[in-house]
């Protein structure tokens, strides 16, 4: 039996104001019931990150998301600068560290290259989901359910292939169902991505 | 002098009670003037004749507003309206003239009679419409503009009219005046062009206008900034009277509108530093002036006349406004003014003006109308005034929320001033400030009362004026009403904790920023209600702190976040000992209990930061820890 879950979306763009697909999703993300959307350049100008103020977020959600423009095939540095403060030894993992248990983690990314060259053949020789790998395992240590990333490709061409308006409306089928608990167990724990998948998860809810 | 205490305070008495009243009926300031003319005069009889006396004297306002009106326009904006003076302007006045003319003409009056009718009823109010714009904040509106060209044309008009008028004195009067009766103007008049032959009057015209421009750009400066020096305020006050006197009386001599000479001398000043301060001296002087204008044509309405002639003074003051609405709403229309701005064109201008008084009673002087007609058609100027008012409403009520809607959102004619930063003290704090926003393409408006201070920023290129910034009219011309923030940055602290209160009280849309000199002023600021404080040595300080730190050996990035925790825990504890300080009363000070609070807290930041790094319950403030030595086996 579905129930609501609390949705809280880290964002992290360094600089928003060039930004053509996060931005956007950023924008679709706000003022929604049971989303928190915390944008964490803005909110830690300094990196001055307020961990005890981080921790409680965390328990206060059920569904952690990073949404973020991949760089160097990991996140802009705020968002390691919060993992490297917030995911506390105690809180995170080890000792008593169960705060994350049973959470669900989602990264929601757009990346420069083309899908294919995400690919063991493409010149980035490996997928998206082998990329996040650290994240996966972050996600795995501190006993959260890992979701295949919902991604973007291509993402500095999107806009003028008109592609940015489907991928926000999309999301927002996401953020329904991440909200609305109704991740179907039927979803493949391997998929690549979560793109795919999305349009089938609605139709089991109509 | 007993007389002019009473007649002083029984004006001053009709104004405090009927403006008020009529701004918060939603009426406008310029109807509760006319109002108290009204009650005060022909209602119950308090005041009499001096009125006509009174309203040459008030007509005084109307210079010194041009003058305001001058110093908002730089001389650039001045040439880009050439256009609309002199077409809009021109046709307008020649239209209205020749239509009206001809009516008086159909009317039964003789030709002569008829075309000064047409010439002073094509004027319009001035002050009415232009005293209205600023309350409601019209001034920038296209309509508003194309309005302000036209009345600048009318006053430029006005020249040549007064010469035009003996021209057309008629013999039957003439004779039956005598030669005794000269009008009383005419005595009086002191002029540096009479009996001059006409090219010699004209090069003297033409010499004070260059000689009063060239003076304008060159010796208002050093003669400012002399009487600035000695920083007596009243002395400015008297200086900036005396410019405008001056100019006054220097146009009158040679036959010119002194309305006109004080609007250039105020475009030649729209450059100047001393802009804000003068106009915060003059517009209290203007605004007392105005009004009392305003009064002496309500009390000057003459209610035998309008009631034995009732019908014709209505009839004829409604003819009048309808037939120059339908002229001015055709001009709008062929000069491409669009929806609502055509309106607020039409509507404002329909009135006859105060120039219509003055050139009614110069006209009864030089035989050109008789006493009775003169006295008739000036009750049909004083009621298509007080009509002004009401079609002014009927803009705001009904015409520009209907175009409000079509437009749908703010009214883009408008936003051609963004609401600036006005930043207040431009010492060796607030330049910095100021030279930050400047790079960023951020308007600011910069304030500082020494004048030297801003002699020296001007030469830099930085756009500041003079003025106390305490002074809530400078902080008014400065832009306050329409600004973002206002960033208070000046030495005098007591008078930093005032202007908070008044901004925050007269102008809670402003965010206010200000520099507090230490802990105390701090507390003061916050208690005067400031948006955001800093202590202004309290950063420099942090950071010598912290370069002492590094060179006793300590990490530069460790020594950073000591910094940062440092202040985190300061800021925890500033409430609590605001509250303290707040609590020991009005005294001010920091007293026994403050201290010991204060000592405590020293305590707990020295605990805070000495705690071991290991220590994760280590309270608020804390950076990357490691784990345990041996985490990983219960990982594993």
């Amino acid at each position: 039996m579905p129930t609501q879950q609390r949705v809280l979306i880290l964002f992290a763009h360094p600089s928003l104001h060039r930004s053509e697909v996060n931005r956007q999703l950023l924008e679709a993300s706000r003022h929604r019931d049971n989303v928190t959307l915390v944008d964490l350049y803005r909110e830690y100008p300094t990196y001055l990150i307020d961990i005890e103020r981080e921790q409680q977020r965390l328990r206060d959600h059920d569904v952690i998301v990073f949404m973020f423009p991949l760089y160097w095939y990991s996140t802009p540095s705020i968002l390691k600068e919060w993992q490297d403060l917030v995911l506390e030894y105690g809180f995170a993992y080890g000792q008593d560290g169960t705060a994350l248990h049973g959470k669900a983690f989602l990264c929601v990314l757009s990346a420069g290259g083309a899908e294919k060259a995400y690919h063991a053949d493409g010149y980035n020789h490996f997928t998206i989901r082998e990329l996040l790998q650290p994240l996966e395992q972050t996600a795995s240590l501190t006993g959260m359910r890992y979701l295949p990333p919902f991604a973007l490709f291509g993402a500095r061409t999107a806009a003028e292939e008109g592609r940015v308006g489907d991928h926000v409306a999309r999301w927002r089928r996401l953020l329904d169902a991440l909200t609305e608990g109704n991740l179907a167990a039927d979803l493949p724990d391997d998929a690549l991505t979560i793109n795919p998948y999305v349009d089938s998860l609605l139709e089991k809810r109509a | 002098m007993t007389a002019i205490f009473i007649q002083a305070f029984i004006y001053l008495c009709a104004a405090v009670v009927m403006v008020p009243l009529a701004k918060r009926l939603g009426l406008g300031s310029v109807l509760g003037y006319l109002i108290a003319g009204v009650i005060i005069g022909p209602l119950t009889g308090l005041v009499g004749q001096e009125t006509t006396t009174i309203q040459h004297f008030a007509e005084f306002g109307v210079v010194m507003m041009l003058f305001l009106v001058g110093l908002e326009l730089q001389p650039a904006t001045l040439w880009e309206m050439r256009n609309r003076l002199f077409g809009l302007g021109g046709l307008q006045v020649l239209l209205t003239a020749l239509v009206i003319s001809a009516i008086a003409l159909a009317l039964g009056q003789q030709w002569r009679t008829a075309v000064a009718i047409g010439l002073m009823f094509s004027l319009s109010s001035t002050a009415i419409v232009l005293q209205t714009f600023n309350e409601k904040g019209l001034s920038k509106t296209e309509g508003g503009r194309s309005a302000f060209s036209v009345l600048l044309f009318q006053d430029i008009a006005v020249i040549p009219m007064l010469a035009l008028l003996p021209l057309l004195a008629l013999p039957a009067l003439q004779a039956g005046a005598g030669d005794a009766a000269h009008g009383p103007d005419h005595q009086q008049t002191i002029s540096l062009v009479a009996g001059l032959p006409n090219w010699a009057a004209a090069l003297v015209v033409l010499l004070s206008i260059t000689g009063l421009v060239i003076a304008g750009h060159f010796l208002s400066r050093p003669l400012f900034r002399y009487v600035a020096e000695s920083g007596l305020r009243e002395a400015f006050t008297a200086a900036a009277l005396m410019l405008v006197i001056g100019i006054a009386a220097l146009m009158s001599l040679v036959g010119l509108s002194p309305a006109l000479g004080t609007f250039l001398a105020g475009v030649v000043l729209a450059n100047s530093e001393f802009r804000h301060e003068l106009e915060a001296d003059i517009e209290p002087f203007k605004g007392l002036l105005l009004g009392l204008f305003f009064i002496t044509v309500g009390a000057g309405i003459n209610f035998d006349i309008l009631s034995a002639n009732l019908t014709t003074v209505v009839g004829l003051a409604v003819g009048l406004m309808i037939l120059k609405a339908l002229l001015l709403f055709g001009l709008a229309i062929l000069f491409g003014v669009h929806a609502s701005d055509r309106w607020l064109f039409t509507l404002s201008l329909a009135q006859a003006g105060e120039f219509g008084f003055v050139l009614l009673t110069y006209a009864v002087g030089q035989h050109v109308l008789d006493n009775a007609l003169a006295q008739l058609l000036s009750m049909v100027v004083a009621l298509s005034m007080f009509l002004t008012p009401a079609l002014f409403i009927l803009f705001e009520k009904i015409i520009q929320p209907r175009y409000r809607q079509q437009e749908s959102g703010p009214q883009t004619s408008t936003v051609d001033e963004l609401g600036p930063v006005i930043i207040a003290g431009i010492g060796r704090f607030g330049q910095v400030v100021n030279r930050l926003l400047i790079a960023n393409q951020i308007p600011t408006v910069v304030l500082d009362y020494k004048a030297s201070q801003v002699d020296t920023l001007r030469k830099i290129n930085i756009k500041s004026y003079y003025g106390d910034a305490g002074r809530s009219e400078l902080l008014h011309t400065a832009g306050i009403d329409d600004a973002r923030l206002l960033v208070i940055a000046i030495d005098d602290r007591t008078r930093a904790v005032e202007m908070v209160k008044h901004v925050k009280h007269a102008h809670p849309h402003v965010e206010v920023l200000v520099r507090a000199y230490d802990r105390g002023h701090h507390y003061e600021l916050n208690d005067a209600g400031a948006d955001y404080v800093i202590s202004e040595v309290y950063n420099s300080a942090l950071q010598m702190g912290g370069e002492v730190l590094q060179r006793l050996g300590i990490h530069p990035f460790q020594a950073e976040q000591l910094k940062q925790h440092f202040t985190r825990a300061e800021h925890s504890f500033f409430e609590e000992l605001f509250h303290s300080w707040r609590n020991e009363g009005e005294n001010v000070g920091f007293d026994h209990q403050y201290r010991q609070l204060f000592i405590k807290f020293q305590e707990q930041l020295t605990a805070m930061m000495q705690q071991s790094p290991d220590d994760r319950h280590s309270g608020a403030e804390r950076g990357w820890t490691p784990p345990p030595k041996d985490y990983t086996k219960e990982i594993g």
